[in-house]
């Protein structure tokens, strides 16, 4: 077991054609993901790599698929339409890689993936893998293996060097689910840890934070509440100037202002491992597990 | 990014909301000239973005034009929070019955824009919200739908109880909204909204930060960047698509990823130094990326050593290390480097670098420990 993604997850490539999708394209075949279609306006008829069929909506790719997963690569003023096309298509697993998406974009966005049934994570995300499995997204295969930890992050390559660390001392991994940092997202840390609660495949799960918004504080509380499992959290940005992305007005309507220090106190309330440095999760988790 | 209260009020002016007029000056001859041609009492605010101007005595009021000419002097000689102020905007003073606070914010709990308005506006709003919350009315907006008219005369409704005002305060909202929509702002602030002895409900001061992401789409509001008014190596580092913030510390970082630059100043922090920046060089890098970054690194006299950190995913190592080698054939370091590199292309990189005469670890706790004694090594020297 896992979660989100296994072998059986069939995938779509939207901007199959691009530069960037194209790369990596290539890299999620060679790790055995099954890329079942692309989609370029304009290309459809074509075949990339001489074996994936191109499509030129979502839509005709689902009509000759089914597939219920599709990784988005698109430039960032056409990402927040092709969601709403893999969404509006019933994609049920939409990835979205691409970074710089306006977030006024994804306030219009968000709720249409809800009310769709659809699963979105992303954007500004280096996607997920399911070790020896699938991976769709950025994330280095080679980087990962097969295992128990279940890993969460809000970062990539803040991710790429804890997941190598507990690959070097042993720990593989279930899942690695990078949710992306922007403001809006489509999946949240909760969604995770409890798909990681529910999944047998996960005796534990590593989590690394940021500063800023208060998903890690309501992510403790869930720990807290709902979880068996043991969890290790990190939090980034400890030394981060305070005050130099958004005004006042951004701290005064979350109730809180999402400091390094205040979210390090929730997940120690919650009993939470408490990583101070990215090196410590593998005695931490080891210790617990 | 950030836009000036002028240009703000601009922006706002075209939407219809009513705005006294203003004139922007840089000269304290100029401010007197404004203040000639409005008469009477006058206000003299520092264009400057950062927040507390008037606490950091970058706003005052002008009897007469000589009083307006002597404050312009002194406030245009004012850093507020390290930025120099460069202009002024000059204002007729309005006659205030009474202040309050109209805000929109993207909020990221309800992923959506969310008004704020409060009947306490002026100065301490946070005060407002720690202390007195019911004095704080939040309403979340479906962007898909907009603003409707009845939201617009429930946020009206909350802040005054005379129809005439909630009207013209409901058509403001409309204004604000449509104004933060078309800019693409993260946020988008009236504070004060007063309303003078005769009734009118008039913005006094205005505040908009623009979603970096919008500017390609928003040609016009990205115009109004004003790189005077900016750390001049932010702007740099803008200009070479590198993200970067300058901070007070000894130890330059160089970084890809966000998450990773920040865990790396906070190891430094960890091991007892103090990061000079937050730098990430970004995803798919090229060595032109790296010569600049560390153009920018080299540049700041406070920096002891440099560190640079890059777990190759996206980016290729051995791009990295070009970069490096280029940059310092160009200009020698002053410096000692520490060069933690792992990833793609790793083997290459490492060859690049050895044949360069750089050594290279693939150890970060270890980089990080090493360059923190370098640069507390530079200081006693």
């Amino acid at each position: 077991m896992s979660v989100f993604l296994d072998d059986k997850s069939t995938v779509i490539v939207q901007g199959i054609t691009g530069r960037d999708g194209s790369f990596h394209a290539k890299q999620m075949m060679e790790y055995g993901t099954k890329i079942v279609a692309g989609v370029t306006p304009g290309k459809g008829g074509q075949k990339f790599e001489g074996t994936v069929p191109i499509f030129n909506t979502v839509a005709d790719a689902m009509a000759a698929t089914n597939a219920n997963t599709t990784v988005i690569y698109v430039p960032p003023m056409f990402a927040a339409d092709a969601i709403l096309e893999a969404a509006d298509a019933g994609v049920k697993l939409i990835v979205a890689i691409t970074e710089g998406v306006p977030v006024l974009d994804m306030t219009r966005v968000y709720p249409f993936v809800k009310e769709k049934g659809a699963r979105l994570i992303g954007p500004n995300c280096p996607g997920l893998i399911t070790p020896g499995k699938s991976k769709v997204g950025i994330i280095p295969g080679r980087i990962c293996t097969p295992g128990s930890i279940g890993v969460v992050s809000r970062s990539g390559t803040l991710t790429y060097e804890v997941v190598y660390q507990l690959t070097r001392a042993g720990l593989g991994q279930s899942t690695c689910v990078g949710i992306g940092g922007d403001p809006i997202n489509g999946t949240n840390f909760i969604d995770c840890l409890a798909a990681f609660e529910a999944d047998p495949q996960t005796k534990a799960v590593a989590m690394m934070g940021e500063i800023g918004g208060t998903d890690e504080q309501e992510a403790a509380e869930f720990v807290k509440q709902h979880m068996k499992k043991p969890v290790v959290g990190f939090i980034a940005g400890q030394t981060a100037p305070p005050g130099r992305r958004m005004g006042h007005a951004g701290a005064i309507i979350s109730g809180s202002s999402g400091t390094a220090a205040e979210k390090i106190q929730s997940f120690e309330a919650a009993g939470m491992g408490v990583a101070k440095r990215p090196m410590d999760f593998v005695e931490l988790l080891k210790a617990r597990m | 990014m950030n836009i000036h209260e002028y240009q703000a009020k601009d922006i706002l002016r075209n939407e219809g909301v009513p705005i006294p007029p203003g004139e922007v000056a840089s000269t304290p001859e100029q401010v007197e000239a404004i203040a000639k041609q409005y008469g009477g009492t006058v206000v003299v605010k520092a264009q400057v973005h950062a927040g507390g101007r008037g606490k950091a005595g970058g706003v005052k009021l002008a009897k007469n034009p000589a009083e307006a000419k002597e404050i312009a002097k002194s406030i245009l000689a004012l850093h507020i929070k390290g930025l120099p102020v460069l202009k002024v905007l000059v204002t007729p003073a309005a006659d205030i019955a009474a202040e309050a606070y109209v805000g929109i914010i993207l909020d990221r709990a309800s992923k959506k824009p969310v008004f704020m308005v409060s009947p306490a506006g002026g100065i301490d709003i946070e005060e407002v919200a720690a202390k007195t919350p019911e004095k704080i009315l939040k309403l979340p907006i479906d962007t898909r739908y907009g603003l409707q008219p009845y939201q617009a005369s429930r946020l009206g409704f909350f802040l005054f109880d005379d129809v005439k005002k909630v009207r013209a305060a409901a058509k403001i909202m409309m204004q604000l909204y449509s104004a933060f929509m078309k800019s693409g702002c993260s946020l988008a602030e009236i504070n004060p909204l007063v309303t003078t002895p005769a009734g009118d409900v008039v913005a006094l001061d205005a505040k908009m930060v623009i979603d970096d992401n919008e500017l390609d789409r928003l040609p016009a509001i990205a115009a109004m960047r004003d790189e005077s008014a900016e750390e001049s190596s932010e702007v740099m580092a803008r200009n070479a698509n590198l993200t970067f913030i300058k901070l007070d510390g000894d130890v330059g970082c160089v970084v890809n990823g966000a998450g990773l630059a920040m865990a790396t100043m906070d190891l430094v922090k960890y091991y007892g130094g103090e990061p000079a920046n937050f730098l990430d060089i970004g995803g798919s890098s090229n060595p032109e990326k790296v010569v600049n970054a560390l153009k920018i690194i080299t540049a700041d006299k406070n920096v002891k050593a440099i560190l640079f950190n890059i777990f190759g995913g996206i980016t290729r190592t051995d791009d990295v290390a070009n970069g490096i080698v280029t940059a310092t054939k160009q200009s020698p370091l002053q410096v000692p480097i520490v060069i933690r590199l792992t990833g793609t292309n790793e083997e290459i990189a490492m060859k690049i670098l050895q044949e360069n005469g750089f050594s290279a670890s693939s150890d970060m706790d270890e980089a990080v420990k090493k360059a923190v004694e370098l640069a507390k090594g530079g200081k006693a020297a």
